[in-house]
């Protein structure tokens, strides 16, 4: 069987499901026989250099440079997979989308209770930087997204047992407890 | 002020289940009730802070912030927006020189936006001050800000136009419109005032009471349609120290008035309607809800209860009826359309947040303070005079099989003659139609936007209990509305701002529905996006009460039945379009941060 090929990101995410990704423990011996990481924090590829099967997808869009990114992985990826809450649903930073920008700003750097250093009450505007939203969007908001894969973070049973099944063509067997958490 | 509280909440006897009439009380003496003002009562009343400050936030009519001296609340239903509510919107802002929801500089006048307010066929109509003001012109509100700039106070303004019928009672003075347009069995003019607990009540025993109203097959009126006769059963079967009959004027569904011109037109037949199932049920205690938007009828009511008590017909041994004693009290709601339905409308009384309750255990055994509570509509209540006074076979003969009986009918929007009309069930759309002069019809929505929007092709579908149901909200639309926009959207934001929240699924699922009806309006939609629309919905029907449960039915009954207004917006070319535009959403925080948008095309 021909390799699949793989990317992954984190967008506005804690790289959480990255690290439970790393949680297969030895099995990353036995997924690397069965995939290729392209562009992906793993092997620290920044760029797509070929067709990817497989798109994974930690965290949701805060920026234009996270709509960017995950934008280049729809057009590169065949699939797409939104991997966590963050990723589904704008998780953690989605707790800002009820409160105005501006009153975000102020607070994060100039009236913060450890905002200390910023005397001249700048607030980051350099054009290098990402523009903010304005609010945390979920991946399948800004672009399509094919399979959803809940958790926070999804545990690395969930992610192997995932993959192989997409990689192998076989059924996913999904308990309710692993999608099911209150 | 603190003395001010005392008293009011000795006024109460320091009940904390009166905290509704005491944040009133408190709200028409220092115009909001502060954070000061809550600690206070809540160490007077033994409540937490916390509880007060719950009651307070729930309901549209009560503030913790400074309001005007003169407060206009202009209804946001979709006749008012129909009947011109931009343009009067317009003129108020431009006179007060704000926007809606801001208050004058000088803290003369304040303009917010409500929900219907139950006058949907006199649109536009604003409160002022607890003053209805109907019929609204761009140049009646600007000749009402210059009036009252120059210092005239609202009471000299309702004075210009009055109202028909007892509206125009010195003691109601409101340019309030009845509307009557058909009167039936219920509305008919042959109603001996209390000859039901004068003649009838001494002579029959209270089964025998519900024996007649079970037999006449009534069922509720408010929408729901239990019937009446079991209801009472139950409620005359549960333990209890007190038994509690709730009279349901919260009439907050949008189109719905009918309770509003039976109120003022036929109180006393409400009342001993009240009366009768009091005797019937064995209960002690009735209390009749108002919703906050008919607070004008108020004391016209109270007038009318006090002159019952004058001549027995409240009280103790009541008619000479040994062990009958019963009194009625009203409360004031302070505006939130989820109070009709029953044990949020309990929760409201006991001076909560008007959430529902967990059923069961229902309020024929657990209702008001864990009392066995029947809770009846005004509509209900009345007739169940008629059917005492001419018995059930009389009532049998109304209507049709599965639906006995007359219905009032608050017919609104794009017809020659909005109003009341008093209909036997089993009316054909069509006829409705006819009767209330509408032409070139595109759609009637039956029941409110907890309803169902129907066409052409369902006009010849009658009104029953099996087929179409309704609470009697009737809104007509020409070929010249835009569905979607116009009322389809209204409706689902009707929804939002009047979800209680308690329920995941209608605090959040609404709100997403409208992004995807917006999608399509704005035409960003996919054929997908309205499959979502359907299927998303049934999530809802896990919701607590009836109003998560229904919330989304705007959406879907104009799915159903206008399908191909959605999919002449849907692109046909794509599968799939998020709807999202990078453009657009950066440009709240470029602003704040004071920097050009710069975008990146070859990513």
């Amino acid at each position: 069987m021909e390799k699949k090929i793989i990317a992954t990101t984190s967008l506005a995410g804690c790289f959480g499901c990255h690290m439970s990704v790393l949680d297969i423990d030895e099995r990353i011996l036995e997924l690397i026989e069965l995939v290729e990481f392209n562009k992906s924090p793993v092997d620290d590829i920044k760029t797509f250099t070929k067709p990817v099967d497989i798109g994974i997808i930690e965290g949701g869009c805060c920026n234009s440079e996270n709509v960017e990114v995950l934008r280049s992985f729809r057009k590169n990826c065949k699939i797409l997979i939104s991997l966590g809450e963050c990723a589904i649903m704008g998780g953690l930073p989605a707790l800002r989308n009820g409160i105005p920008i501006e009153e975000c700003l102020n607070e994060a750097y100039i009236n913060g209770p450890t905002v200390g250093l910023n005397t001249q009450h700048i607030l980051p505007n350099d054009d290098e930087l990402p523009m903010l939203l304005d609010k945390v969007y979920p991946c399948h908001e800004i672009v399509k997204i094919d399979y959803y894969l809940p958790g926070c973070p999804p545990s690395a049973e969930l992610i192997w047992d995932a993959l192989v099944a997409l990689i192998t063509g076989s059924k996913l067997d999904l308990p309710y407890e692993v999608i099911k958490f209150d | 002020m603190k003395d001010r509280i005392i008293e009011i909440i000795s006024k109460y006897n320091g009940d904390s289940t009166r905290l509704m009439d005491i944040l009133h009380d408190i709200q028409a003496h220092a115009g909001y009730i502060d954070e000061t003002t809550i600690a206070f009562l809540a160490d007077k009343l033994t409540l937490s802070a916390a509880q007060i400050k719950e009651t307070v936030s729930f309901y549209h009519f009560y503030s913790d912030k400074p309001l005007a001296k003169v407060n206009i609340y202009l209804n946001d239903s979709v006749t008012a927006n129909m009947n011109g509510r931009k343009e009067v919107l317009k003129a108020f802002e431009d006179a007060c020189g704000i926007k809606i929801g801001g208050v004058t500089t000088d803290g003369n006048i304040g303009l917010f936006s409500t929900s219907c307010i139950g006058m949907n066929d006199q649109e536009p109509a604003a409160i002022i001050n607890d003053r209805v003001f109907t019929r609204l012109t761009a140049y009646r509100a600007k000749q009402i800000i210059n009036a009252l700039k120059q210092g005239q106070q609202v009471q000299e303004l309702v004075v210009e136009e009055c109202g028909d019928g007892n509206n125009a009672l010195p003691i109601i003075d409101a340019m309030v419109y009845n509307n009557i347009r058909r009167k039936g069995a219920l509305l008919s003019h042959d109603y001996p005032l209390f000859a039901v607990i004068k003649d009838i009540l001494p002579k029959t025993s209270s089964e025998e009471i519900t024996d007649i109203i079970t037999e006449s097959n009534i069922r509720g009126r408010g929408g729901a349609g239990f019937p009446t006769g079991l209801k009472w059963k139950f409620g005359s079967r549960a333990k209890g120290e007190h038994r509690i009959i709730i009279c349901n004027a919260d009439e907050g569904e949008p189109g719905t008035f009918k309770d509003r011109v039976l109120l003022t037109e036929y109180p006393e037949m409400v009342f001993e309607g009240m009366v009768t199932a009091g005797y019937a049920v064995g209960a002690d205690i009735g209390l009749l809800y108002l919703r906050y938007e008919y607070k004008y009828l108020l004391v016209y009511l109270n007038g009318i209860l006090e002159n019952m008590r004058k001549n027995n017909f409240l009280g103790q041994s009541i008619a000479g009826i040994g062990d009958f004693d019963f009194d009625i009290r009203i409360q004031l709601g302070a505006g939130a359309y989820i109070c009709g339905e029953e044990s949020a409308l309990i929760e409201s009384l006991e001076g909560k947040r008007g959430e529902p309750r967990d059923k069961p255990p229902f309020p024929v055994e657990k209702g008001y303070l864990n009392l066995p509570t029947v809770v009846n509509n005004v509509e209900t209540l009345a007739t169940v005079v008629k059917i005492i006074k001419n018995g059930a076979a009389w009532y049998n003969q109304l209507g049709n099989k599965d639906s006995v009986g007359t219905k009032l009918l608050s017919i609104s929007g794009d017809c020659r003659f909005p109003g009341i009309y008093e209909v036997e069930w089993g009316l054909k759309i069509s006829d409705i139609l006819a009767m209330c002069g509408a032409n070139e019809v595109q759609a009637i929505q039956v029941g409110g936007p907890s309803g169902t929007l129907l066409g052409e092709k369902d006009f010849d579908r009658e009104l029953s209990y099996s087929d179409l149901p309704t609470g009697g909200s009737m809104i007509v639309f020409n070929k010249n509305r835009d569905l979607l926009s116009e009322v389809v959207l209204n409706f689902i934001n009707f929804f939002i701002e009047e979800s209680c929240g308690t329920c995941s699924t209608c605090r959040n699922m609404p709100y997403v529905l409208r992004g995807k009806l917006l999608k399509v309006i704005t035409g960003r939609g996919v054929k997908n996006d309205i499959e979502d629309m359907v299927n998303w919905a049934n999530l809802l029907k896990v919701s607590r009460c009836g109003l998560g449960q229904t919330a989304a039915n705007p959406i879907v009954s104009s799915i159903r039945n206008f399908r191909h207004l959605y999919d002449a917006l849907v692109q046909k070319e794509i599968e799939y379009d998020s709807g999202f535009s990078l453009e657009t959403s950066v440009l709240e925080s470029c602003k704040a941060v004071r920097r050009q948008p710069l975008f990146h095309h070859n990513a």
